[in-house]
């Protein structure tokens, strides 16, 4: 048995009760501390992943490979981002405890595991222990009623999807003998020979993912969810939590159901459009900007559905890179909605950005980027996203995918283009509240690799490209 | 890194990208906001001029014989995917590369007084305009021209929506989503070529054969995009907004390169990589650019906005060069090409007029002027000289693009070069007729009894502008000789692929 296969996972759960330990232990508020233990905890990880070997171990139960690396570095990326976001938004909410980088720690590892999931069954713990960790940070701050609704919602919507996917996952066991990923691979190569009961379960399972990835039909709780929850929630729930499941969703398509793509790839269709279309249109209406980017993320999540359709390896080279793009993008525009601060209170509406770059340039450039590259609008990173993405559709010959998706583009560029608007020509509001070094660093830094990205893609196309190989293989 | 470059530097580099090092100045000043405002002008000023006097190495060191890209740049970049970081420029863009950095310090200078609010961010973003600009027309990678084809549409946005007028917001917006939507469309076809090709580079492009089929539909995903940026008719109604809500330079570098963003993609990639679609849309064009001359200059004889009249008058302008280009003859679209470096003179200067008297009286209403001669003789012949050119009197810069256009036009179809000469016509009626309602007769109006002639940067401003447009008008093969060569081997090389194509369908015939 190669125990060392999951020494990421392993470091990172025992730095994880180490410091729930260090926490209880101080009698002061320990929050800054654990904090940054948790960082150092996922920089020792992120240095364990790049050195892990790739194998399939524990029976067949976990797969330590290129991919799962790439995934595993995004998801650690995104998480510690958000990690230093909350660090300020939540002391100035009076919301600070230790646990609240523990349990992003503890969400973390559950990623992790998801993308090394080679069976249903570590699938399925992997992404429980992520939803866990999640349904209480998004109850974190339990005196306000909202947060609390978006907890409750969280988890009765998320514990039904739960149940759909573990009943794909019966299914899929029952018609196709094993949950082992290679096991049902070798039982249905023959896309003739797939019963029914197989598609339905696969179908459910599908399902089951795109509810966490908040994919249309089944994104109804994300807007809510996402307004009511504590903004440094909401900033990691946009992050790393969707990086994951789509992770895993490429792996079992393309894994154990990789033979009888033509049984999915209508689904996938059906659900890309469905999300580009809602993200983009649903967003138009609203006046909240963690609505927004709600609606936002979900129409990003049908874009990346897209290099899903394609079924080909350059499709799953698009969608690493999307993530990744989109997961830098969306942790900076969540560290520029965290300083909108007036007056000691968290101020959420669209219009309370009014003039800020007369206020401060700098923040409402950096939101301007942000919000330009979501759009697609190159140089900058998010272009080389969809990019990639049509490319693979093109491949694929699915123009109609391909030019829907271009036209939403447009259609979704009105709203980004809206913010700009508000933040550059409309009046100034009062000042926001002095932001924090935190803050500034995570904007920064995010906003200058996406204005950047553009003179050095290869390394970063090279890994997709890597890991998307690794996965065919 | 180089091998064909005359110069023996990277001078296309250096030329597209010296202004954002102009940016970092920018970024780096400090002080109280005079201070700020004062160092930005300056240091914009400089910047420009500076990058438009190493850009005219490219006038002295062009092989004028030599048809394909010179002073060649290539960087790799993602070589997996054949994309690369290619600079070239041949016959049909040196002169726009100059025409770029040429009118940007014109247009800073444009701006010195009437600029009063962040002067800073003003100054930065017509500098990253001017980058976006030189290096749409440099680039020989086709992902890199999109990726500057769309970048304009950044700081350009932000120049009318930050320092425009009271309607500035919808004008702002409606100018990028018009030319956005275009511009996927365009991204789609990109992609379609490069899977074929297997590369995004200009040359290979060129002489990598498309089936008809597939040319048919490139050919409109790329009438999509360009077709909003020319403007053509029907497309056309972002721009007449965007003109009259921009800032004077914004509106001079609008009408003088960003209208020649969409004409210049036609004789990039519409006719030398689809020439047989190119062929069978021809008629289309001529339509479309036929309506665009009569149209839209009956349309700006019954303007009241001065803006407004000018802008409408750049859609019949650019008409002609669509007719020109689809001509596919040298006369044709060596006038097409003369046409837009004309027009790209002359209607900055023209909105430069414009923006003298607004600047003056704040309100761009014909019919609040009158009898302007009397108090501003120097004004008065600025404009009148300008009004000229507009028109195509000869000896001035309009004259020889249009008439080279209507005897390529005739070439092809009589009626259509009569259709094309109503233009003519009719830019003859609306433009003298804003001369006489702003400048002849009596000063009737009171608060105009005072107003002053041109100031000494005014007249800075004017003078190269005047002495580009006689130039181009007395002496054009100083300009012509340039694109010669590219021209001749492009028309050439369409004749080939025509007669290919011919044969091509009278073996089928006989084989069937």
């Amino acid at each position: 048995m190669n125990w060392s296969l999951a020494l990421p996972e392993l470091v990172l759960s025992i730095s994880g009760l180490a410091i729930l330990l260090i926490g209880v232990a101080q009698k002061r508020d320990s929050t800054l501390i654990c904090t940054m233990l948790t960082l150092a905890a996922f920089a020792i990880t992120a240095v364990l992943v790049i050195g892990a070997p790739s194998a399939v171990g524990y029976d067949g139960l976990f797969t330590s490979d290129a991919f799962a690396k790439f995934a595993k570095l995004l998801i650690l990326g995104g998480s510690a981002l958000c990690a230093i976001l909350s660090l300020d938004y939540n002391q100035r909410q009076n919301i600070s405890r230790f646990e609240f980088p523990v349990l992003i720690l503890f969400s973390t590892v559950g990623m992790m595991v998801m993308a090394s999931a080679s069976n249903l069954m570590t699938l399925y713990m992997g992404l429980e222990l992520q939803s866990l960790a999640i349904y209480v940070l998004a109850a974190f701050a339990r005196e306000d009623v909202r947060s609390s609704e978006a907890g409750l919602k969280y988890f009765v919507l998320s514990a039904l999807a739960s149940g759909l996917l573990l009943y794909g996952i019966s299914l899929t066991y029952g018609f196709s003998g094993s949950m082992d990923f290679s096991h049902i691979a070798q039982a249905v190569t023959d896309p003739a020979g797939v019963s029914t009961g197989l598609v339905v379960g696969i179908a459910f399972i599908i399902t089951g993912l795109a509810f966490k990835l908040s994919a249309v039909p089944f994104h109804m709780w994300t807007p809510d969810v996402y307004e009511g929850a504590p903004t440094s929630v909401t900033a990691f729930m946009s992050t790393a939590p969707k990086v994951a499941p789509f992770v895993v969703l490429l792996r079992v398509m393309f894994g154990p159901f990789g033979h009888i793509a033509i049984e999915w790839q209508p689904i996938i269709v059906l659900i890309a459009i469905a999300s580009m279309l809602l993200g983009s249109f649903a967003a138009i209406a609203q006046t909240n900007i963690k609505r927004l980017m709600a609606y936002s993320s979900i129409g990003h999540m049908g874009y990346a559905l897209i290099g899903l359709a394609a079924g080909t390896q350059s499709g799953v080279r698009g969608v690493l890179l999307y993530l990744l793009t989109y997961v830098v993008m969306s942790a900076g525009s969540f560290a520029c909605i965290v300083a909108m601060r007036r007056r000691g209170l968290a101020v959420e509406k669209i219009s309370d950005l009014g003039g800020l770059a007369k206020n401060d340039l700098p923040l409402a450039a950096l939101m301007a980027i942000f919000m330009f590259s979501m759009a697609g609008i190159p140089p900058m990173a998010g272009f080389f996203g969809k990019l990639l993405i049509f490319r693979a559709a093109i491949d694929a010959g699915m123009w109609k995918l391909a030019i829907i998706g271009v036209l939403t583009s447009v259609v979704g560029c009105f709203y980004y283009l809206r913010i700009i608007k508000v933040m550059f020509f409309d009046p100034a509001e009062d000042m926001f509240d002095a932001r924090s070094a935190s803050l500034s660093f995570v904007a920064m830094s995010t906003g200058i690799f996406t204005l950047i990205f553009v003179v050095f893609p290869a390394p970063f196309l090279g890994a997709a490209a890597q890991a998307a190989k690794a996965l065919f293989e | 890194m180089t091998d064909i470059n005359a110069a023996g530097f990277p001078v296309l580099s250096l030329v597209t990208f010296l202004p954002i090092v102009g940016v970092i100045i920018l970024m780096t000043l400090r002080g109280d906001e005079a201070a700020i405002a004062g160092n930005a002008r300056w240091t914009a000023l400089w910047t420009s001029l500076i990058t438009f006097l190493i850009s005219l190495v490219l006038w002295t060191r062009f092989d004028l014989r030599q048809p394909g890209y010179q002073f060649a740049e290539s960087v790799s970049w993602l070589p997996e995917f054949g994309i690369g970081y290619r600079m070239g420029v041949d016959g049909i863009s040196v002169l726009f590369v100059l025409l770029s950095t040429a009118l940007t310090p014109i247009c800073i200078l444009a701006s010195w007084d009437s600029v009063k609010i962040r002067v800073r961010e003003y100054m930065a973003a017509f500098l990253i305009l001017e980058t976006m600009m030189v290096g749409m027309f440099s680039a020989t990678d086709f992902l890199l021209f999109y990726m500057f084809f769309e970048g304009v549409l950044i700081p350009m946005y932000l120049i009318i929506g930050i320092w425009g007028g009271p309607r500035r917001v919808y004008a702002s917006i409606k100018f990028f989503l018009y030319t956005f939507a275009g511009s996927v469309l365009m991204l789609l076809a990109l992609l379609a070529m490069w899977r074929q090709a297997g590369t995004t580079d200009i040359t290979v492009l060129m002489h990598t054969p498309f089936s008809y089929h597939m040319q048919y539909w490139l050919f409109l995903a790329f009438l999509a995009s360009f077709a909003v940026k020319v403007p053509m008719w029907p497309v056309h109604t972002w721009l007449p907004d965007a003109h009259v809500e921009a800032p004077t330079a914004g509106s001079v570098i609008l009408a003088g390169v960003l209208l020649k963003m969409g004409a210049y993609g036609f004789l990039r990639f519409s006719v030398p990589m689809l020439p047989e679609a190119a062929q069978h849309f021809a008629p289309l064009m001529f339509t479309l650019g036929v309506v665009a001359v009569i149209y839209t200059s009956l349309v700006a004889l019954a303007q009241e906005d001065m803006k407004k009249l000018i802008a409408y008058s750049s859609v019949a302008h650019m008409g002609v060069v669509v007719i020109g280009i689809f001509t596919f003859n040298v006369q044709g679209i060596d006038g097409a090409l003369f046409q837009m470096i004309s027009h790209g003179v002359v209607s900055a200067a023209l909105f430069l007029c414009v923006g003298v008297i607004y600047d003056r009286m704040h309100t761009r209403e014909i019919a609040r002027y009158g009898g302007l001669g009397d108090r501003m003789p120097l004004y008065a012949f600025a404009f009148l000289l300008f009004t000229m050119a507009s028109i195509g009197l000869p000896g001035t810069a309009g004259f020889v693009g249009e008439f080279l256009v209507l005897v390529g036009a005739f070439q092809v179809n009589i009626w259509l070069a009569l259709l094309g000469s109503f233009g003519m016509i009719l830019g003859a009626a609306y433009m003298l007729f804003l001369y006489r309602r702003i400048i002849f007769g009596k000063i009737t109006k009171p608060d105009l009894k005072s107003i002053l002639d041109l100031s000494p940067r005014e007249i800075a401003i004017f003078a190269p502008l005047a002495i580009l447009t006689l130039w181009l008008g007395i002496y054009p093969a100083s300009f012509t000789g340039f694109f010669d060569a590219s021209v001749g081997a492009m028309v050439q090389s369409h004749q080939q692929a025509m007669n290919a194509a011919h044969h091509a369908s009278q073996f089928a015939g006989v084989a069937r």
